[in-house]
This record gives C-alpha cells, sequence and structure tokens, in this order.
C-alpha cells in the first residue's frame, strides 16, 4: 500500500505493463499502451498500476479496495487468464512483459473497469436470500446448525462476486443471457444451508435453459476462483438435484420434496 | 452521454486461445465419436438380426484394416471421455458417510473398479 | 441537474447502511428509499472484517459484563447511556443475522459458537470462521434483495450534502460511469460511509476508507466527536499492512520479540500464561498491544526487516488441523502476502491503523447536530467505543446502531416535509461550480498523488501510537499548507466516464479536512488516554479530560476544539487494569 520508491532500492530492476485503455470520450475502440514500472519482490500487479497512476499516468481508471483478495473490485485478465490484481505477484511474471486487460465477457466502460450490471441482475434473480417455510421468531433463539451441516453448504459461500469465472466461462461469452457460475454457486449454497427451504422457489432461474442446463461443464470457473468456491461441482450437483425434483414432481405429484 | 461501453467480439476460434479450451473441446469431440460407435454397434445388433451373412459381412467390415483403424480410434476416443468423465463425477455427487465427506479419489476408484469388472465380464463373455 | 425525490437517503452500503436500509424497508415499505455508495456493496470494508461480533450469550456472562468490559476498554470515554443500549440490543442483532442466513460458526451442538477476544472478560465474539465481516456482509446485501423499496444507486460518488435554514435536505452525487451530477432531496440523510485510515501511510484499511461522509457532515456543520482516537491494530502484516485478525490470538497465538520472549508481561498484561488468558497477555486491548510494540521497538528488541519492525505472532501451538478449522484465511493471507505457512512459522507483524473510535457526534438515536441527518457505523461516534475501541465491538456496532438509524430517519421523515427547492438547488449548484473548477484549472498545482504522501508522511510522524506537543503542532502545520496547496491540486484525468482521478482528488480533500480535525483534537488533549497517548503528557486527567472532544470546521482556517461532557451513569472512572490483576 505504499506508492512511492524509497530510496534504498538500489536494483533498477523494471518490468513492462501493456495495459488494455479504452478512454470512450477520445477512441472508438481499447488499445494498448505500454509502462515500466519498478520490479519489487513483494509487489502485486495492483502495486505497479498504483505505481503507474500515482507516478506515470493519472488517467488509467480500475477499481480496487481492499489488497487482500477479499472484496473481489480487482479483477482482470492478467496475461490472458482472469486474476486478481492484488493475488497476481510480480515475481511469478519477472520474464516477460505483462498483459493486463479488463475482464473477458463484460463491456468495458473504462480502461480496466467493466460493466457489471447484467450480473448484479442475475445475482438477484436466484433469490439469494434465506427462505424459511415458516419464520421462526426471534425469541426462541437461533436455528440449530451442527458444524457438519454447516460444512455442507460452507464452500458455497466464500464467493467474493469477483467475476473471474464468468471471465473464464465460455458459456459467459457465447450467451450473455447465461446466469453463470457465481450467481448459480450461491443460489446452491442456499439450497443446501439447512435453514433454507426455497428451492423451488429458485428453480425457475436456476433450472432453467438460461441456467444450469447453459453449462457444459468446461470447469474453467472453478480453475481461475481464488476462493476455490468450485462453482463448476455446484451447477452439476444442481442438474442432478433439479432432474430428480423434475421427476418427483412427475411421478409424486402434489407431494413436497 | 459520453458513456460507449465496448464489448469485445467473442470470435470463432475462441477456443484455441487456451489449453484447459482446447482440451474441453477435444473432450467434446469425443461424444461424437462415443455416438458414432454406439451406432455401430446397433447396426451389428440390427445386422444379427438379419441373419448370418449380413452378420458375417458386418464382422468383416469391422475387420478390414479401415475397420480395425476406426474402432482403434474410437476405442482412444471412448477411453479419453471416460477417464475425464469419471475424473468429474466426484463435483457432480459429493458423497458422505455418516456427515464425513468420501474422499474424490474413493469415488473415482470406483467407477474404475466398475468399469474393470464389466469389461472383464463382456470379455468373458465374447470368448465364450 | 438532475433531481430524484425520496423520503431517505442512505450514504454507505457497508454493515451499517445495507442494515439501515434494511430497517427502514421494514418499518415501512411504502418509504422511498435511495441507497447511495461509491462502490458496489460487497466491495465496502465490512467485507476485510475477520475476527467477529460481540453479544452475550453464554449463561456464565452478563450484559454487565459486557457493558464494563467495554467501558473499562474505552478508558472511561464511552457514553455509558449509549454502551448500555448496545449491549441490550446486540444480542438480538446478532440473532437476526443469523435467522438471515449469517453461517455463524458452531458447537458441536447446533448452537452458535463464541471465542476469546481482547478485553473481553468472557467469551461474547460470534464469529464466523476467520472472515466475519465478510459474511455479515454478503449476508446483509443478499438480505437487501429481498426488499424492493431500496433503490440502490451503486457507484455514485457523493460530494456534498444539502442544507438549508439548518437542516440537511439532500445531497449531491456523481454518477461514476457517466460523470453526471444528481441532487438528491430527501427529508433524511443517513451517513453510514465507514473510517478514515487511509489519512495514515500503513493501515488495514482499503482504498475506500477515506473519511468522505465525516467530512461532508464536518463541512455541513455537524462537529466531528473524538477525532484524536485512532485504532492501531497490533497485528498487521509488514508492507501491505493486511490485517491479521485478534481471533488469532483469540485461540491461542502469542506475541514473541527477537529474543522469542512473550514481551508483553513486561507491561502490566502478564503474567504469560501458557494459554492467552481473557483480560491478559495477547488478550490485552488493542492499544497496549500496540504501545508495548512502541516500546519493545525503543528498546530494540523488534525484528528488523525490510518493511520495517516486526514482532513474531506464533501459531504453531495451534496445530495444523485448529488452524485451517479456525484460521483458515489467516494462514492463506500470510502464505500469499507474507510468504510463509503459520503453521510451521511464525508471522511477522507490527503495528497498523485500522479504526477511528472518533467520527460524526451523534446522539443515542444515530442522530447528528444537524437536523435531518443522521450517522452510523465507523463514521459516527455515539460514543460507544470512547478511548480504544474493543475488537468484536465494532462488527456489533453497525448493526444496533445501523438499524436503529434507519429507524430514526424514518420516524423524521415521517413526521417532516422536504425542504425547500430553492435551498436545494443552491447547494446543488455550489457543489457542481466546485466540481467545474477543478475541471477548469490549469496544471500547475500538486498531483494528488503527491499531497497524499505528503498529508501520510506527517499524520505517520507526528500523530502515531505516541504523539508529543512538538510533532502535533508540526503536523497541524504542515496540514493546513496542505490544505492550502490543495486549492490548486492538479486535476490530471478530464474525461467524465469513471474519472478515477477525479474521485481521488475529492477523497484528498475529505482526508485533508479529516486529518486536521484529528491532529488538532490531538494537540489540544493534555493527556494520555486509550488509544492517545502523549508522551508530555503521559498520566490520563478525568479533572480535566474527562470530556469528548469535538471539532468544528471553519472553513480554511483550522478546526475550532470545543469539549463536551461524557455521559457516565454506573461505572465511575477506575484504573484499567489488565493481566494477572484483573477480577
Amino acid at each position: 500500500m505504499t506508492d512511492t520508491m524509497p530510496l534504498e532500492v538500489l536494483t533498477l530492476e523494471v518490468l513492462t505493463l501493456e495495459v488494455l485503455r479504452y478512454r470512450p470520450e477520445i477512441e472508438n475502440e481499447p488499445k494498448f499502451q505500454t509502462y515500466t514500472v519498478p520490479y519489487r519482490d513483494d509487489w502485486v500487479v495492483l502495486d505497479a498500476l498504483n505505481h503507474v497512476k500515482d507516478h506515470v499516468d493519472a488517467t488509467l481508471s480500475y477499481r480496487w479496495s481492499c489488497h487482500m483478495a477479499v472484496c473481489g473490485s480487482c479483477g482482470m485478465m492478467i496475461n490472458g487468464e482472469p486474476k486478481l490484481a492484488c493475488h497476481a505477484f510480480l515475481r511469478d511474471y519477472r520474464h516477460g512483459v505483462i498483459r493486463v486487460e479488463p475482464l473477458d465477457h463484460f463491456p468495458i466502460e473504462r480502461d480496466l473497469v467493466i460493466v457489471m450490471d447484467r450480473f448484479m441482475e442475475k445475482l438477484a434473480s436466484v433469490k439469494p436470500y434465506a427462505i424459511a417455510k415458516a419464520e421462526k421468531p426471534l425469541e426462541e433463539g437461533e436455528y440449530l446448525q451442527t458444524p457438519l451441516q454447516l460444512m455442507a453448504f460452507k464452500q458455497y459461500t466464500q464467493c467474493i462476486n469477483c467475476l473471474l469465472c464468468y471471465a473464464a466461462c465460455p458459456q459467459c461469452g457465447l450467451n450473455d443471457n447465461f446466469v453463470g457460475p457465481a450467481a448459480l454457486a450461491l443460489a446452491h449454497r442456499y439450497n443446501l444451508d439447512s435453514r433454507d427451504t426455497g428451492k423451488d422457489e429458485r428453480a425457475d432461474v436456476v433450472a432453467s435453459n438460461e441456467g444450469i442446463w447453459e453449462c457444459t461443464f468446461v470447469g474453467a470457473c472453478s480453475e481461475v476462483c481464488p476462493k476455490h468456491v468450485d462453482p463448476a461441482a455446484a451447477i452439476q450437483q444442481t442438474k442432478i438435484s433439479a432432474s430428480l425434483d423434475w421427476f418427483k414432481a412427475r411421478l409424486w405429484p402434489g407431494a413436497h420434496p | 452521454m459520453s458513456r460507449r461501453p465496448y464489448l469485445r467480439k467473442v470470435e470463432r476460434n475462441w477456443w484455441l486461445g487456451h489449453r484447459r479450451t482446447i482440451t474441453y473441446m477435444v473432450r467434446e469431440a469425443t461424444s461424437l465419436f462415443v455416438a458414432i460407435y454406439c451406432a455401430v454397434l446397433v447396426l451389428g445388433i440390427l445386422r444379427l438380426a438379419q441373419g448370418r451373412t449380413a452378420w458375417d459381412s458386418f464382422l468383416s467390415g469391422l475387420s478390414s484394416p479401415p475397420g480395425v483403424l476406426f474402432q482403434l480410434v474410437c476405442l482412444a476416443f471412448v477411453v479419453y471421455h471416460s477417464v475425464t468423465w469419471f475424473a468429474l463425477t466426484p463435483k457432480a455427487m459429493p458423497l458422505t458417510i455418516r456427515g464425513e465427506p468420501i474422499p474424490g479419489s474413493v469415488i473415482v476408484s470406483v467407477h474404475y473398479a466398475a468399469w474393470a469388472v464389466i469389461s472383464l465380464i463382456v470379455l468373458i463373455a465374447a470368448w465364450i | 441537474m438532475d433531481v430524484i425525490s425520496a423520503d431517505i437517503v442512505i450514504i454507505g452500503a457497508g454493515g451499517a447502511g445495507l442494515r439501515a436500509a434494511i430497517a427502514v424497508a421494514e418499518s415501512d415499505p411504502s418509504l422511498r428509499l435511495c441507497l447511495l455508495s461509491k462502490v458496489y456493496p460487497m466491495r465496502s470494508h465490512t467485507v476485510a472484517a475477520e475476527g467477529g461480533a460481540a453479544g452475550l450469550i453464554k449463561d456464565n456472562d452478563s450484559l454487565d459484563n459486557h457493558f464494563h468490559d467495554t467501558v473499562s476498554g474505552g478508558d472511561w470515554l464511552c457514553d455509558q447511556d449509549a454502551v448500555d443500549l448496545f449491549v441490550n440490543a446486540a444480542p438480538l442483532e446478532l440473532l437476526q443475522m443469523e435467522h438471515w442466513g449469517c453461517p455463524w460458526s458452531r458447537e458441536p451442538s447446533g448452537k452458535v459458537a463464541v471465542r476469546p477476544f481482547g478485553g473481553m472478560k468472557i467469551e461474547r465474539t460470534w464469529y464466523a470462521a476467520d472472515k466475519t465481516g465478510f459474511h455479515m456482509l454478503h449476508t446483509l446485501f443478499q438480505t437487501s434483495l429481498k426488499y424492493p423499496s431500496i433503490q440502490r444507486f451503486d457507484e455514485y460518488y457523493s460530494t456534498d450534502l444539502l442544507v438549508d435554514d439548518g437542516r440537511c435536505i439532500g445531497a449531491v452525487a456523481i454518477e461514476m460511469r457517466s460523470g453526471r451530477m444528481i441532487a438528491f432531496h430527501a427529508k433524511a440523510v443517513v451517513i453510514a460511509t465507514g473510517g478514515a485510515g487511509r489519512v495514515f501511510p500503513f493501515t488495514t484499511n482499503g482504498a475506500i476508507k477515506t473519511g468522505d461522509g465525516m467530512a461532508m457532515a464536518y463541512r455541513a456543520g455537524a462537529p466531528l466527536k473524538d477525532m484524536e482516537f485512532v485504532q492501531y491494530h497490533p497485528t498487521g502484516l509488514p508492507g501491505t499492512g493486511i490485517l491479521i485478525t485478534e481471533g488469532s490470538r483469540g485461540e491461542g497465538g502469542i506475541l514473541v520479540n527477537k529474543d522469542g520472549y512473550r514481551y508483553l508481561q513486561d507491561y502490566n498484561l502478564g503474567p504469560p500464561d501458557p494459554w492467552p488468558r481473557k483480560k491478559a497477555m495477547e488478550l490485552g486491548p488493542r492499544d497496549r498491544l500496540c504501545q508495548a510494540f512502541w516500546h519493545e521497538r525503543k528498546k530494540g528488541r523488534t525484528i528488523k526487516t525490510p518493511q520495517g519492525d516486526v514482532v513474531h505472532l506464533d501459531l504453531r501451538q495451534l496445530g495444523e488441523k485448529k488452524i485451517n478449522e479456525r484460521l483458515p484465511m489467516v494462514r492463506e493471507l500470510a502464505q500469499s502476502y507474507a510468504g510463509i505457512d503459520p503453521v510451521h512459522q511464525p508471522i511477522p507483524v507490527q503495528p497498523v491503523v485500522h479504526y477511528t473510535m472518533g467520527g460524526i457526534h451523534t446522539d443515542i438515536d444515530t442522530a447528528t447536530a444537524l437536523p435531518g441527518l443522521f450517522a452510523a457505523g465507523e463514521c459516527a461516534c455515539v460514543s460507544i467505543n470512547g478511548a480504544n475501541r474493543l475488537g468484536s465491538n465494532s462488527l456489533a456496532e453497525i448493526l444496533v446502531f445501523g438499524a436503529r438509524a434507519g429507524r430514526s430517519a424514518a420516524a423524521f421523515a415521517k413526521t417532516n416535509p422536504f425542504g425547500s427547492t430553492g435551498g436545494a438547488n443552491r447547494g446543488a449548484d455550489a457543489a457542481q461550480a466546485r466540481i467545474r473548477t477543478l475541471f477548469a484549472r490549469d496544471s500547475s498545482g500538486d498531483t494528488v498523488s503527491g499531497l497524499r504522501k505528503a498529508m501520510n508522511d506527517t499524520m505517520e510522524s507526528g500523530a502515531g501510537i505516541y504523539r508529543i506537543e512538538a510533532t502535533l503542532l508540526e503536523s497541524c502545520r504542515i496540514l493546513a499548507e496542505l490544505r492550502a496547496r490543495y486549492e490548486n491540486v492538479q486535476l490530471q484525468d478530464r474525461s467524465n466516464v469513471f474519472n478515477t482521478d477525479l474521485i481521488q482528488v475529492l477523497e484528498l480533500g475529505a482526508m485533508l479536512q479529516v486529518a486536521e480535525a484529528m491532529a488538532h483534537s490531538a494537540l489540544r488533549r493534555n493527556e494520555s488516554r486509550g488509544s492517545h497517548q502523549r508522551l508530555d503528557h503521559p498520566a490520563r486527567d478525568d479533572g480535566s479530560f474527562l470530556k469528548h472532544s469535538l471539532a468544528t470546521y471553519r472553513g480554511a482556517e483550522r478546526p475550532a476544539i470545543s469539549y463536551s461532557d461524557v455521559v457516565i451513569t454506573r461505572s465511575p472512572p477506575a484504573e484499567r487494569v489488565y493481566g494477572g490483576s484483573a477480577a
């Protein structure tokens, strides 16, 4: 988080960043701009970008905040791979040029800033909140949930909404209406939560053609997820459970799962 | 308004850009060969029903050099298809015993074991 | 300028802002509510909080205990009526979170689990592994999606409050994606914009913690209270400042100096029981731990690294299983950002700025001095944290006072009319003129980063863990100079679409105002209390300073500092005791 070069840095090793710029008011198309940044062992790409903004080119726009891989702001393509800029260490890119671009499959607003409106809609569409058949009054205390019950859905709670999975998923690139990995993983998180009974209410969106059935299990989402949420697993599990529900509804109509 | 969001086009050859998407497309392509071989097996049943001559000509077609080559190619793709499928099964079906998750390697091994057993049964039946 | 009318505008969509929004929506869905935030809600800094949220839960605990721990932890600068309200309301709020789906960690029985935390006599810190803030924020955000009456304005940077006839009647904001400015006319405004840690160079705080809301309220005439009290967290990673939760000490982590010695025992925090004991050693309050570090550094007993002096946080005795279960994020952070695995090596840590106890002065109902303006969360000062906040009180505070602010704002909106359109337009025009001036100016002044660094440097050297009159005077002088130079700051990016240079310029303006309030408040408080330590006034002076500082904005002039009484009800000021002698 320091934004200056300390005087004691004697090694003048530098790295080259090739950053995709886009300023809609002055150009029609994005194009690359090259910057030289100091190499520091403990720096991440975000530190390099901050150096550029503070000392070289204040017009470079990008999102960032926590610098500890928990807020999800700084997702970018780094050498063609979706990564968090605060979690991409310069020491891993020491040899060669570092190409920095905004996340794939999203419209570019400006420089490294993408338009994420559609994602926010998709997230809301899966009803990602606790739905309980009968609301338990607060006076009765907490819903009991054993550590094992918590473990059943815990991994799917870890999503930081960084959108790396949407950038990696080819289906997201081919079909803008695909609900997408993060939203579907979040739906799964609630479906698996022992306190929730809202699976049916989510099914309209989740178990639709543009929900889980658009997924062809490429698995790229889980590969790039910095929090090991494994959205691919969430979607495949939902496919099985949705299929079983479909059969149950036809064989035992009127029965509640 | 000065906003002009720019959407980069997804090229037709998008899948060539990354190793994991190339292997994905190969995996998907193998389904084609699985389907073709299934069709061949169905054809075989049909020929069997049509009598000795039909069956013999079906078999000689399969034993010809191009026929053998075709079957080897199909075998390779079906094996690749199965191996990738097995590897993914623990993701789709996480199983637990008394709440403790069963390791993925166990689930995958069970699939291989079942494959081996069934293959053995089929080979023995064919031999007999 | 486009105008949007609403009954209530909430600025800030972190834990407090979201909780306030839900409270408004639940109290009356017909109230028109606009929730503004300069970032998407999931990015709010609540997300980075780790350790837990405090609320009475155990049978052997009592509200009284929580009350006394908090008041003594705050070195008796807390308003005790507010603390009473807080400890009473906290458990129900945490339970409400559970009902909303928050994945609290559990005991084998299925009941919510609690962990020991700094300065707390008995465990009452509810936790969700070591990512409590993350889980709370996401639970609140996802729950907020249930309420159609919450209309969100994501990535809208609020620049000014609209004030007319002594009343707050709305706010002006920049739609960041287009550069368009919008005037929000509202009957009530809630500020929940968080703290201002970025005023300092080494901080756990993310880029967005720039005190924007504090500065807006300050400029509009609402005084900032107790600004000299800035909390350093004892265990941040060197260089990045990344937070290593107090929970790691709650689970049994120890702090050792370069000789492998648990040095805290030398500072009235011992004895060194094998396990950090509640109120003792590593589970002492944060201000004491940071002060101990400062002394160890002076004695030359800290470990030197390229990123400054550190001590070691040793978790090895916890074992891999416990670390993976209770502190998985700590392990990941140490591996990624410090290159060490805490299962096998101790983590290098140093004190870093973490929390702003001070903020917009509010009463117990979150009302500020400006009618129609409410504030909650870290940006506000009720005060329940006094001179030093206990860990895990803040996550509970944002819920209790966030909900309260929502209800207070709703009640106000129902019984008050809109402000005058003329007054609102005047305010909006002034706000727009300010921005236009930036765009029209030539490029000869300082850069944002240059001024920001100068501000950071002077705050670190003049208003750090230990302060002295000479350095505080110097900081005040430098800050005044920086504020003057800011009037000519360069706007290097002249575009409209997502201009982050503009946002940084505006954030810097807010930070300079807040920093000045901090420095002057510190200069005038000639005593040591909690996290404000004066080398030239090392004792606590209840006779003269058992009072809140109030900083009032006076434009280009330095702030006026005045004092107000602390509400003392049933805990008369006593000596703060931790360690072996603590009851």
